[in-house]
């Protein structure tokens, strides 16, 4: 690991000014179960290290009318324990089943928000776009994007809660410099990069991720099903979390529909959400919605099979958020 | 190489390449230790730092740099060599340790992100800890270099989870791989301290 300064400030604004003197080269440390293995392997060098655990205001559930707001440096494990997040069963469900206990201990959810591709062109120092797409079209892109991917960027959104958030119409609190402080949807985090300047976040170096806020979701069904190969604590294949909204007569009123691991950013689709919408759940209905999420699919050479498992998440997520029996395991 | 060539001047290009070389150190020397003042305040660590570690609730002074990992400080400084150096991004568990009674990644941990914090290794929990007992009645190890990530991590999952069922137990120590292939008798450990009830 190439040496940097460190810093591990107490408060938010000495946070921001350590960020603010030479944003470029500098990184924030949460977990470090991204960005310590990152740095081992020289992916990145940035010149100083700004740990942001002991920010106390950065910490900790709290729930009030809107819904809940969140610390950034929360742990997944304490998020799992939290009562306050019941009516979110699309967020835990994802945490249950993220990585190891290890994992889960360390990682925040600030840092799973902002972690960095796992495509493999990635991890082993050809870039993120790796030669503008050019080595995962050739090469060997099993695990890579099926929508979205007509561009040089390849890789698969790598955050797992996104989609949840997102189909839960969770903002996050940004602070900036010079005490400038906005509120993004969890959606915007995230672009997918048009070429080797851009990254696939799109947060500046100078802002820093403070809160979590999920709405209330008085009464809004939500459900994640996430599609893995064997039980460890690898990414799965393909997720959907879909948030639903129905009428006193089982009418849905609003359906957002995200997947994950298919595209560049958490994939929000329109389509499935359009069939959803004043329609009656049933089996038939959430199968018409996963076959519209993967309508626009364009495959790569060896990620065909990854249509289906979109197509079948999406069904699945539908069917769980509604309380009905998946078919699946 | 032959002799080095000497040119009018007694000018040589080994003595050239020694002098610039030195010169080059010296500046990384005079180069480190520049502080500036505004600085200083914010806490800012540049160098080898001497820290204070509570490792198995005793206190070690130790001298780290900002990107010296727990298990570097753990193995190659400390001599506790329980944790393993297995896989660089943790995924492996073989560095699991507990911090504040939290199973975490040693090997990617900073070292100085541990200041005042309690840290527990496979050493401190001691030859007649009810889990390393456990291990040994279930002849759970082979080549045993992933024994101690497992030992720490079954330790904590049962404290979180002391009623846990055969199919909890495989769940939750999937973060935690052995080539040799002892899950089997790994679980059958874990499985006896639940029975047993003298776990947390």
């Amino acid at each position: 690991m190439k040496n940097f300064e460190y810093a591990a400030p107490r408060t938010e604004e000495e946070a921001l000014a350590l960020l603010a003197q030479r944003p470029d080269q500098t990184a924030v440390l949460a977990g470090g179960t991204d960005l310590v293995p990152l740095m081992k392997k020289m992916l990145v060098t940035p010149q100083r290290v700004v740990n942001i655990k002991n920010i106390d205001s950065l910490r900790g559930i709290h729930a009030h009318s809107q819904g809940v707001t969140i610390g950034a440096v929360t742990t997944l494990d304490q998020l799992l324990e939290a009562p306050e997040l019941e009516p979110y069963p699309a967020v835990k469900q994802v945490i249950a089943k993220l990585g190891s206990l290890q994992l889960q201990c360390q990682m925040t959810l600030g840092g799973e928000l902002c972690r960095r591709p796992q495509c493999w062109y990635f991890r082993n120092g050809y870039g993120l776009l790796g030669r503008r797409g050019q080595l995962v079209e050739q090469g060997d892109n099993r695990y890579h994007a099926i929508l979205d991917n007509q561009g040089p960027a390849k890789f698969v959104s790598p955050s797992r809660l996104a989609p949840a958030l997102i189909a839960l119409g969770a903002v996050v609190r940004v602070a900036g410099p010079g005490q400038q402080e906005t509120t993004v949807p969890v959606e915007r985090l995230y672009r997918t990069p048009k070429d080797d300047h851009q990254r696939e976040l799109t947060l500046s170096p100078a802002q820093l991720l403070t809160h979590v806020l999920p709405k209330l979701s008085q009464g809004t069904l939500n459900a994640t099903y996430e599609v893995k190969h064997g039980t460890g604590p690898q990414p799965p294949l393909a997720t959907a979390s879909v948030a639903l909204e129905l009428d006193g007569s089982g009418v849905v009123r609003s359906a957002r529909v995200v997947m994950g691991q298919v595209a560049p950013v958490p994939w929000r689709s329109r389509e499935a959400e359009e069939v959803l919408v004043g329609q009656r759940i049933g089996y038939e209905l959430a199968e018409l919605a996963g076959a519209a999420a993967v309508a626009p699919a364009t495959p790569l050479s060896q990620n065909q099979y990854k249509v289906q498992i979109a197509k079948t998440a999406v069904k699945r997520a539908v069917l769980l958020a509604a309380g009905l029996e998946t078919g699946g395991l | 190489m032959s002799e080095p060539v000497r040119s009018r001047g007694g000018f040589s290009r080994r003595e050239f390449l020694k002098g610039s070389g030195a010169a080059a150190a010296a500046t990384a020397v005079v180069g480190a230790p520049l502080v500036a003042p505004a600085e200083e305040a914010t806490g800012l660590i540049r160098g080898a730092e001497e820290v204070t570690l509570q490792v198995n609730g005793k206190a070690h002074r130790v001298r780290i740099e900002p990107r010296t990992t727990l298990l570097e400080v753990l193995r190659y400084q400390l001599g506790l060599t329980g944790a393993k150096p297995v896989s660089a991004d943790g995924c492996c568990g073989g560095s699991t340790v507990l911090l504040e009674g939290k199973p975490i990644s040693a090997a990617t941990t900073l070292a100085l992100d541990c200041v005042g914090k309690q840290i527990t290794t496979v050493e401190g929990l001691g030859a007649q800890d009810n889990v390393v007992q456990a291990f040994v009645h279930q002849d759970a190890m082979q080549c045993g270099f992933c024994t101690p990530g497992f030992v720490v991590a079954v330790k904590a999952f049962l404290k979180k989870h002391p009623y846990a069922t055969e199919e909890e137990v495989r769940e939750g120590l999937n973060g935690n791989l052995c080539r040799c292939g002892t899950y089997v008798n790994v679980v059958r450990a874990a499985l006896e301290v639940v029975k047993g009830g003298r776990n947390g």
